[in-house]
């Protein structure tokens, strides 16, 4: 599904800064991974690069088999739209829209007719249990609430991947563990989903952790049980 | 395309009806602009039409001739020396003027006392002929104007102005068929001008004249052949400052003034005075345009300024648009929507309350001017709103191109 050949990504500046120095990464379809690293290791640039929402300088990027490549901004919009579904650390929900307009808003951007992505929107929302809260303003919502929303927002397109940065960064653990479960619910049905993050606990929910370490791989981890992680252990995560 | 679908305009009245103060704050300005503009344009034509009103009945192209001291020694005549104007001359400019229509002499005398009843009023007398209508038509209030059988016949009768109307006869509603007198001599009333006090005066002021016939008053004030003021209007095909130089060189051989004598003859000009009033409007509406464009223009100004703000503002939500799939296109089009929408709805309820007003004055006004016209036409309308239109354009395009160079990234990392 994604195939990541010796990534190299600089950030120009006055001291130009050397954040990825040539990342293999290869992701089968299907799977669960989650990549962990101290800040500043890169993680998030991989991530962005993952996303199709920074370019890098050397290597290939493929994405179920298209290349990812110097592409036209509305190009890289299409394929974010169709293929990537997002799930941010702070959310991200516009504060102006209901739950319901908010899952609703990338099929706006394919053009499907308002009846029928709202209805699809609903659907979603019944998925992640939030078919009540529907007509809720985000500022009326939890924040594990929220998060389920953005989750139900990122898979109404059907993409390819699921990419989530940090998406337990402002929970607390027992809304942490909901989402970390729901993400894994997906993931059992099938999909391919990457989780960045820089705690264990999240971490050790995925079936691989890639290691990274000042912008190189440092080890992949294949997670053979999560008895031995912290989450584990009646379910305390931090 | 994306433009006709309704999903679209609903989107941008989402987020226009959403974000409730800022819409305010932004359509505040082009609101205002637009008003004033409205407001101003119909305003100086307003003005212009009253005074119009005012003006209305006087020939655009006459003048008047009154005779003066001389300034000069001329043919054996000393300077300062007293002359007259004669029934004689106004027949010497029939016969030697082509370029003249009308031609006709007036008698005045000012400050004299009118009685009726137990009530008196000052007033000014005038003496003229019927021709005079040609020159400055009085739009009888009540009654008839004076004919040439009036004068012919010596009739004793007068039309009144409407202020004399007014002080004499407080109770009657048309004073036509009573009697007034003047210096011991009663006449009848057989008219009430209807002539406002802002028009061309020659005489005194409109509403306080009595008007006599030419030949009754010369009769009774033993006017012999002397004429006060000589009224003259031009063909259409002649301006009045032209023909009024030959009539001044006629005038000046026939009773011996120097040619070049600049005081003996008194010259006033309608065309002179109505190009004044003409510049002096254009002026006025070239001022008016000034302010309104400006006021207008500051609107879209504080609109463009607003929407960039809001576009910094909205960072996030662009850039969260931006990842789950918005092209740039997309965003240039959300904001240049909105403000064409903001402006376009701003700038119709700005022309409305306009209209609105404006109608209010001009049916206020009605009573005193008719004709008067404040309300703008509904081509000016649709100008307006084709103007605002194009502002919103203008005005959205900066913000817009700055919110289309916001990458998705930006989302994330403004938290």
């Amino acid at each position: 599904m994604i195939h990541l050949t010796n990534i190299h990504k600089t950030y120009q500046g006055a001291q130009p800064l050397h954040v990825l120095k040539g990342i293999d990464l290869h992701i089968a379809k299907g799977e669960f991974v989650a990549i962990m690293g101290a800040s500043g290791s890169g993680k998030s640039t991989l991530l962005n690069i993952l996303g199709i929402l920074d370019d890098y300088d050397e290597g290939e990027y493929r994405l179920d088999g298209t290349l990812i490549r110097n592409l036209s901004e509305t190009k890289a919009a299409d394929y974010r739209n169709r293929m990537i579904g997002f799930i941010f650390q702070s959310f991200n929900l516009i504060p102006f829209k209901d739950a319901m307009e908010n899952v609703a808003l990338p099929l706006f951007y394919q053009g499907v007719s308002r009846k029928k992505r709202n209805q699809l929107a609903m659907e979603y929302l019944e998925k992640v249990g939030l078919k009540e809260w529907a007509h809720h303003l985000p500022n009326e919502l939890s924040g594990g609430q929220k998060q389920r929303v953005a989750i139900a927002r990122a898979l109404i397109t059907q993409p390819r991947i699921i990419l989530a940065d940090e998406p337990t960064g402002a929970l607390d653990s027992k809304t942490s563990l909901e989402v970390m479960q729901l993400l894994r619910k997906l993931h059992e049905q099938g999909l391919t989903i990457i989780v960045v993050t820089h705690e264990s606990g999240v971490a050790y929910q995925a079936e691989k952790i890639v290691h990274i370490r000042d912008g190189q791989i440092e080890r992949v981890e294949v997670n053979d049980g999560s008895v031995n992680s912290p989450f584990g252990v009646n379910g305390v995560m931090k | 395309m994306r433009l006709l679908d309704s999903d679209l305009w609903e989107e941008i009245f989402d987020s226009l009806r959403k974000n409730r103060t800022r819409t305010f704050l932004t359509a505040f300005g082009i609101f205002w602009g637009v008003f004033m503009l409205i407001l101003l344009m119909g305003g100086g034509k307003g003005l212009e039409t009253m005074l119009g009103e005012n003006f209305a009945g006087a020939a655009s192209n006459s003048g008047f001739m009154i005779s003066n001291t001389t300034s000069e020694p001329y043919k054996g005549f000393r300077s300062g020396r007293n002359w007259e104007l004669e029934l004689d001359d106004v027949a010497r400019i029939r016969n030697c003027v082509s370029e003249i229509s009308v031609v006709t002499p007036i008698l005045q005398k000012w400050g004299a006392r009118a009685l009726a009843n137990d009530k008196s009023c000052r007033v000014s007398l005038t003496g003229q002929y019927a021709d005079y209508g040609k020159v400055d038509n009085p739009k009888m209030r009540h009654g008839r104007a004076l004919t040439d059988a009036d004068g012919v016949q010596h009739r004793k009768v007068c039309v009144i102005g409407k202020r004399v109307a007014e002080e004499l006869f407080p109770h009657l509603e048309n004073p036509c068929g009573e009697f007034l007198r003047i210096d011991s001599i009663n006449y009848c009333i057989i008219g009430v001008s209807g002539k406002g006090s802002g028009g061309i005066n020659i005489g005194g002021n409109p509403q306080t004249t009595v008007y006599l016939p030419y030949e009754t008053m010369r009769q009774m004030y033993n006017r012999g052949n002397e004429a006060d003021v000589v009224a003259l209007v031009a063909k259409d095909e002649y301006p009045m400052s032209e023909v009024q130089y030959k009539v001044e060189a006629l005038l000046k051989r026939v009773h011996m003034i120097h040619p070049k004598d600049t005081q003996a003859l008194i010259k006033v000009n309608t065309e002179a005075i109505f190009s004044m009033i003409d510049s002096l409007f254009t002026g006025v509406s070239i001022l008016v345009w000034m302010i309104g464009l400006g006021t207008l223009l500051a609107g879209a100004i504080g609109v463009s300024n607003i929407m960039v703000v809001t576009v910094k503002e909205r960072t996030t939500e662009i850039g969260i648009r931006r990842a789950i799939g918005a092209t740039p296109k997309d965003i240039l089009t959300m904001v240049m929507s909105e403000s064409i929408v903001l402006t376009l709805i701003a700038g119709m309820s700005g022309i409305s309350l306009a209209v609105f007003i404006l109608q209010i004055v001009e049916n206020a006004t009605h009573a005193d001017f008719p004709t008067a016209q404040f309300q703008i036409s509904f081509g000016v309308a649709i100008g307006a709103a084709l103007l605002l239109t194009v502002l919103g354009v203008l005005a959205g395009m900066a913000p817009a191109i700055r919110a289309m160079k916001i990458k998705p990234v930006d989302a994330m990392r403004e938290e």
